[in-house]
């Protein structure tokens, strides 16, 4: 038990550390910060000019949220794809450590970052935007952000799968990131979108969380969000499943076609 | 006439291996496309469908800058990866000149993303597609593309000494979008924007573009713009390349990745 839970916090860690590449400043701070405060301030004025949303708060909360994916989805993406990029993956895979701690270990980290970034876009929305929730609702706040973070660290990690067999791992990230944008209301209300996608968004993380955020930064109690949040925990749920029945399935399938570290 | 056709040569070549890249593919077709659903929706969303030829042409010119940032950007680092830079600093031709076809090529096939985000709003958002100046939009588009290809130059040429470009081309995509009025006019912004705006090239670039098709201001003065900014950035990029290619070999650095 003790070892798995070594290989859980211990492994992620250093696993983060290693194949995270974005973790050095000079990286960190245009990528992880740099380009989330623009991408709130960009979406913010273009729903300004646009009048889609209601108000301001509609885009810096969506856009806050949806930040986090910048570490869920590309971090994720790294954390379990780079091994194979590294040359590191036949060894990991050789070792008798716990599949399930080794692979959700490495999104706890990821899940900690993700937090940091969606928090800095908060703060931008604060300094630059004039972003006001109410004080009493900061806590419920956060907590929609960290299970919005938990289910987008859970859909980077069937991302991360995939790249254990696909080269375009990060086309692939970089597409999702998108698509989150187009699909989970983040500068649309699902309203307006056609039902197919609004059914696709709803499948997706993100989309409850972010409208759980939102009621919340207007002033609504957490009761009256909690049936989002159980649905966004419930696609964490789902999306982490999935994610670790494929690294099981796509590890297996890479050992018997001996193209751990093929290309 | 030996430099025309190297430039020639090296933009039609690098052009064709940029085509056959899924990186570009996402940067130029399916990014600008779904930057365009975005903003169709967002217009739609607050009762503006008659702007939705704006957003188009704004996505499709973001869809330009930002293939001309991240490829020109990290023009020289591809070249270092590939072990290639040296070969290229060391040619007799200025290195300036080796230089302008890995740009230009880049915002040449940027240009997709212009006519991918004009195609998706005229077939799935019935769009119409008339132009108020038909021969200045088609003037307005190469000049804007050659100027931003410019403004890559500058970029790639700045970038000689900084091993982690493409981490400076993830912070500038948005600001420049933002700064240059692609999809929301300028006067939204606080003033000092304005004048900043004045040395983008991607801001002449639209105004042109926009201008041509929408019948809503002058095209001539943005298209020469479009060409005092190229010219300008020629000239910058030359007095960099001048020292920093030549830090770059004295520190022995020009192919350390």
């Amino acid at each position: 038990m003790s070892t798995n839970l070594r290989v859980f916090f211990v492994g992620g860690l250093i696993s983060y550390r290693a194949l995270f590449n974005w973790i050095r400043l000079y990286i960190y701070i245009p990528t992880m910060l740099g380009s989330p405060l623009f991408q709130i301030v960009f979406f913010t004025y273009l729903g300004r000019y646009s009048h889609a949303g209601n108000g301001d708060a509609f885009f810096i909360v969506g856009n806050a949220v949806q930040v986090c994916g910048m570490s869920c989805v590309y971090g994720m993406t790294m954390a379990v794809a780079n091994e194979r990029w590294f040359g590191t993956l036949g060894p990991l895979l050789a070792s008798p450590a716990n599949r399930l701690a080794v692979f959700l270990g490495r999104g706890v980290p990821v899940f900690a970052n993700g937090l940091i970034v969606s928090a800095f876009g908060f703060g931008v929305g604060v300094v630059l935007l004039h972003f006001r929730p109410p004080v009493h609702s900061l806590p419920a706040l956060a907590l929609c952000v960290c299970i919005t973070t938990v289910s987008c660290t859970a859909f980077g990690m069937v991302l991360g799968s995939i790249g254990l067999r696909s080269k375009d791992f990060f086309f692939v990230a970089n597409l999702a990131y998108f698509l989150m944008l187009l699909f989970c209301g983040v500068n649309i209300p699902l309203s307006v979108l056609p039902g197919w996608m609004s059914v696709i968004g709803r499948c997706l993380p993100l989309t409850h969380g972010i409208e759980a955020a939102r009621q919340i930064a207007a002033g609504g109690a957490l009761g009256d969000v909690s049936g989002l949040l159980w649905t966004e925990l419930g696609i964490a749920a789902a999306y982490a499943a999935a994610g670790y029945v494929f690294f099981r399935a796509l590890e297996y399938a890479s050992r018997r076609s001996a193209v751990l570290d093929a290309f | 006439m030996k430099v025309a056709r190297l430039i020639w040569v090296g933009t039609r070549f690098r052009a064709r291996e940029l085509m056959v890249s899924r990186w570009f593919l996402l940067l130029c077709v399916l990014q600008p496309v779904i930057f365009a659903t975005i903003a169709f929706y967002m217009f739609k969303a607050g009762g503006r469908p008659g702007t939705l030829l704006y957003a188009a042409l704004g996505t499709g010119m973001a869809g330009i800058w930002s293939s001309t940032l991240f490829g020109s950007g990290g023009a020289l680092q591809w070249n270092r990866w590939q072990g290639t830079l040296e070969l290229l600093v060391a040619s007799p031709p200025p290195f300036l000149v080796v230089l302008l076809p890995l740009t230009l090529a880049t915002s040449v096939t940027g240009a997709y993303s212009l006519f991918a985000t004009l195609f998706w709003g005229r077939v799935f958002f019935g769009i119409p597609l008339h132009f108020a100046h038909g021969l200045a939009f088609a003037v307005a588009v190469p000049a804007a593309v050659f100027s931003l290809g410019l403004m890559g130059l500058l970029m790639a040429s700045s970038f000689i000494l900084y091993r982690h470009a493409n981490a400076l081309s993830n912070l500038l995509e948005y600001p420049v979008w933002i700064a240059t009025g692609l999809l929301f006019p300028l006067s939204l912004l606080p003033n000092w924007v304005g004048p900043v705006s004045w040395l983008l090239a991607p801001r002449w670039g639209i105004d042109a573009i926009r201008h041509a098709a929408l019948g809503d201001g002058a095209v001539w003065f943005p298209i020469g713009m479009c060409a005092v900014t190229g010219g300008a950035y020629v000239v910058l990029a030359a007095a960099f390349l001048r020292i920093f290619e030549r830090a770059a070999r004295a520190n022995a650095t020009l192919a350390l990745t």
